[in-house]
């Protein structure tokens, strides 16, 4: 029964997958698709467009769905809730199939439809394990939040339609070009918070660590994978429409996402969750995407297209690979927490001896996120680097500066990556266990580590052939660059030169692994090997609490950086001749969420209670509040008519 | 060419740093080859493996030799490209190293002992601050020269239009200061770290690899010198003339190389290691030394 259940999710999220592949990878090759619903009198005409951009992302969001399933499938066969499994099995369709609307339909109110169909089917996706009183706070934290971020899109969307009384998304270009530079860029401003929600730029980013903790792994996969992703499309399609002032436009984003991506990863490394850990790397990585979009918006602005191509192509691409590599990592962290029914890293150690396979697909997955060759992290990563490179040799000092800056700021990213994910690897998978189980963990099913050998194969993939992606990743950059299509440019090529290079000797440095390491294991044949304990210095005893912890592991790091973050601890303090058990434990809080959450929602709340009088419970009151609302509507809906009669009448005398 | 001779100088880096130490300390000292022949040694020798570790830790010493060997391939000889050269190059050597770092820093928690997680951290935070130093000196150079390749960067870094060979030099030497202080921090010598002090608590290091052995212990000492290397073949190519004769500009390579082995050699011979929590400063300062290359060149190119 619950087999069938899965198996008929399977068949209908590949059948959806492979038909709108169809389309969008026609799209993707330059045959757009278009197709215009009648729609009614109050949608007004829907037209569904498939751009290569629509496209790119339609196939991301397939691959990511089709590893989310059949990985989903296998983690969901432990839950025996089967009414609650129906439900979460149903609403995984809706979310794809919502999602593929979000990228090709474009009338706004339309849009607007489908966008909160995706958002409320996350959220009761999220809240899956609904009984958790953490799991339905993070979900209604997510919820509102979204809903926030929505507020944004509503108002910029009816300030665009009240001005050209069009529904269609072409009515943002006619805005734009018909207003003054000023309004574009404070309805891109709106847009970008309203879709910043979505996506998790900072400050906008809080309710991402408690969401994706909370959601079962494979939803926090495709949360992390793809739908903070359409928060970016969302910027996207806005910046393609609003093609005006792109490099104030470009400076905000780039701001922005500096930021973003140093904060995310600045909070992740301290971190005691692993989901939470990842959840902080999403943000840092939409910051690098961000970065990538930023470069590639003051490279349409300055018309300098080896800046533009090589910001787009490598935001666009790194939107793949995060969506890979990131949902492998919350593969691995739910196979983690299915065998150990834990995800806090000081408890975990040494699984690498208990599921060698998920350590290996994890630790592929760690060194792509911190964009290190040979795989795809590097590839979207070197892209950016070119195009911050090149717009070094600028004419005015300060932009050249704050160039500089966006550079450092990339490398001190990924070498702060290094440092969260050789501690999240390296304490979850290595040494030895920290902890003593109920039921040994092993290996997981087959059917949960095929799909992650798939996101895996992509990642080594694009890693070792990154001019076949590049290639495909033509005509989206062409919506932004139109100039790259002339066979004439010859910067696409150029890139893709540079990217065979690269892949060539992601080839010879695997190559060059293998044969030290063989001829290691071939001389050492002949020669006395033997195993023993760890060197301790002297003491014998093996104890698991010798090793280095996570918080050990980090500690010079988070004492450099404690101005920064908002830390407690709790020291005991040691003061007997003989002390009994003392704890020491730190807590590390977000302090842009302290400031700029808990202390509104603090006052917030006391103006809300305020107003609790109005919550009375009587029926009648009730009714009144409606008529007064009603009457409210008519009277704004005729003010004007009403204040003309009014001086009207005044004017008698 | 860059990478022979780059191969050839690792052969005896270490030695060199060895005897001036020896030479300052009124010692006899052992030979320059002294290190080659400890390495040989090792290489013949079997291994201990921990039973903490898994495959994890022998494959580190494997990538970490492959990634330096494949750095090296980068290095350009003064108008002659290297054997991989094109634009951005420098990224993927910086990167190259940091997937070396990366897996010696899992293989040191894969032996699940507390010294080797305490260098393991050192290490990654160390090599993360080090970072801006290297790309806002490339930067420079780059901004310099206005090409993106170490190729071109370093063969037309003297015939620049806007600079004179003087400010060039200048530049050049700021340079040279920030890639050996890059070379000391990535192989851990004084005064970030002494592995001569046998005390793994003060070590970052030489407290990875303590539970490495045979073949592995000389691949990765090996590989310290190769390192060493790299980074004075960086700092060859600050100083090169353009002379038909490859035979000067060999002789330049070699010269500078002893020069800064003995430097090194020099440096821990006076100095004291700096106390742990004074690293970051220190490393933090590299930074600033090349944030000075860059505001040097913006002066020369007429920016400010």
């Amino acid at each position: 029964m619950k087999n069938r259940n899965g198996l008929i999710l399977i068949f209908l999220t590949l059948a959806l997958g492979a038909a709108t592949s169809f389309v969008a990878f026609n799209a993707l090759m330059g045959r757009n698709f278009e197709f215009v619903l009648s729609g009614n009198t109050i949608l007004g005409q829907i037209p569904i467009r498939i751009d290569a951009l629509s496209a790119w992302m339609i196939l991301i969001i397939n691959f990511t769905f089709t590893t989310g399933v059949l990985y989903g499938t296998g983690y969901l066969r432990n839950y025996n809730t089967s009414a609650n499994l129906k439900l979460h099995q149903f609403l995984f369709f809706v979310l794809h199939l919502s999602m593929i609307l979000v990228c090709s339909i474009q009338n706004f109110i339309a849009f607007l439809i489908v966008w909160e169909i995706m958002t409320v089917s996350s959220f009761l996706l999220i809240i899956f394990e609904y009984w958790k009183k953490e799991t339905i706070k993070a979900g209604l934290n997510f919820f509102i939040q979204s809903h926030i971020g929505v507020l944004f899109i509503i108002v910029s969307f009816i300030w665009v339609m009240s001005q050209t009384g069009l529904a269609d998304f072409n009515a943002v270009r006619l805005f734009a070009t018909h207003q003054p530079g000023a309004v574009a860029i404070t309805l891109f401003v709106l847009l970008f918070i309203g879709f910043g929600f979505k996506a998790g730029f900072v400050p906008f980013h809080t309710w991402l660590p408690y969401a994706h903790p909370a959601a079962p792994s494979h939803i926090s996969g495709m949360m992390s994978g793809v739908i903070i992703k359409l928060g970016i499309y969302g910027i996207l399609r806005m910046l393609l429409l609003i093609n005006s002032n792109y490099i104030v436009i470009g400076e905000i984003i780039l701001f922005v996402s500096v930021f973003s991506g140093l904060y995310g990863v600045i909070l992740a490394i301290v971190q005691h969750n692993l989901k939470r850990l990842l959840a902080y790397h999403s943000i840092e990585n939409i910051g690098i995407i961000g970065i990538g979009i930023g470069i590639g918006t003051i490279g349409l602005g300055l018309k300098n297209d080896f800046l533009a191509v090589a910001g787009f192509a490598g935001g666009l691409l790194h939107i793949l690979n995060h969506s890979l590599f990131k949902s492998l990592l919350f593969y691995g962290a739910g196979s983690i927490y299915q065998q150990t029914h834990t995800l806090e890293i000081e408890q975990l150690g040494g699984l690498i001896k208990r599921m060698p396979r998920t350590a290996v697909l994890f630790l592929i997955a760690a060194i792509a996120i911190c964009g290190l060759p040979p795989l795809n992290g590097f590839i979207s990563e070197y892209l950016i680097f070119s195009g911050l490179y090149s717009s070094l040799k600028s004419n005015s000092f300060a932009f050249s500066l704050f160039m500089l800056s966006v550079f450092v700021a990339l490398a001190v990213i990924g070498g702060l990556a290094m440092l969260c994910f050789t501690k999240a690897f390296g304490i979850v998978f290595l040494g030895t266990e920290r902890k003593q189980y109920h039921v040994e963990p092993k290996e997981v099913s087959r059917m949960m580590l095929f799909p992650q050998y798939m996101a895996a194969v992509m990642i080594i993939s694009i890693g070792l052939f990154p001019q076949l992606f590049l290639q495909l990743l033509k005509n989206p950059v062409a919506l932004f660059v139109p100039d790259i299509l002339n066979s004439s440019n010859g910067i696409f090529s150029y890139q893709s030169g540079i990217l065979t290079q690269i892949g060539f000797i992601g080839i010879i440095l695997t190559v060059l692994v293998f044969v030290v390491y063989e001829i290691k294991t071939l001389t050492g044949r002949n020669k006395i090997n033997s195993v023993s304990p760890t060197w301790g210095c002297g003491y014998k005893t093996n104890d698991p609490r010798l090793q280095y912890t996570a918080s050990s592991f980090v500690k010079t790091y988070s004492n450099l950086i404690e101005p920064i973050l908002s830390m407690h601890k709790d020291v005991a303090v040691v003061n007997e001749i003989f002390p009994g058990n003392k704890q020491y434990s730190t807590h590390y809080y977000d302090k842009l969420e302290f400031y700029l959450i808990d202390k509104n929602l603090k006052w917030l709340k006391k103006l809300l209670l305020k107003l609790n009088f109005l919550q009375n419970g009587r029926t009648q009151f009730y009714i009144l509040y409606g008529l007064i609302f009603i009457l409210l509507i008519i009277f704004i809906s005729y003010g004007e008519y009403i204040w003309n009669t009014i001086k009207g009448f005044f004017k008698l005398f | 060419m860059s990478f022979i001779l780059i191969i050839l100088s690792s052969l005896f880096f270490t030695g060199i740093i060895n005897r001036t130490k020896s030479i300052l300390s009124g010692r006899k000292g052992p030979g320059i080859f002294q290190p080659l022949r400890d390495i040989r040694r090792l290489l013949k020798k079997g291994s201990v493996y921990s039973e903490t570790s898994s495959f994890i830790f022998k494959l580190a010493p494997a990538v970490y030799f492959s990634t330096v060997f494949a750095a090296a391939l980068f290095i350009p000889f003064g108008e002659n490209r290297g054997l991989i050269s094109f634009q951005f190059d420098f990224v993927l050597f910086a990167y190259l190293l940091a997937l070396g770092k990366f897996f010696n820093i899992i293989a040191a928690l894969d032996t699940g002992s507390s010294f080797e997680g305490m260098g393991a951290s050192r290490e990654a935070l160390y090599s993360m601050l080090a970072e801006p130093a290297f790309f806002i000196t490339i930067g420079s150079l780059g901004l310099l020269t206005g090409y993106s390749s170490f190729y071109q960067i370093f063969s037309s870094i003297h015939y620049s239009e806007s600079a004179s060979p003087a400010i060039a030099y200048a530049l050049g030497l700021l340079a040279s200061i920030v890639f050996l202080f890059l070379g000391i921090i990535e192989n851990s010598r004084v005064p970030v770290d002494d592995p001569k002090t046998h005390l793994e608590l003060t070590m970052v290091h030489e407290v990875m690899i303590l539970d490495n052995s045979g073949f592995d212990l000389g691949v990765i000492f090996y590989t310290g010198s190769l390192k060493f290397a790299l980074y004075g073949g960086l700092i060859a190519n600050l100083f090169f003339l353009s002379s038909p004769y490859a035979v000067i500009n060999i002789l330049i390579f070699f010269s500078l190389q002893v020069l800064y082995a003995s430097t090194v050699g020099i440096v821990e011979s006076f100095m004291a290691r700096l106390r742990m929590n004074q690293n970051p400063q220190f490393i933090l300062m590299i930074s600033s030394v090349s944030l000075l290359i860059f505001i040097g060149v913006m002066i020369v190119i007429g920016k400010i």
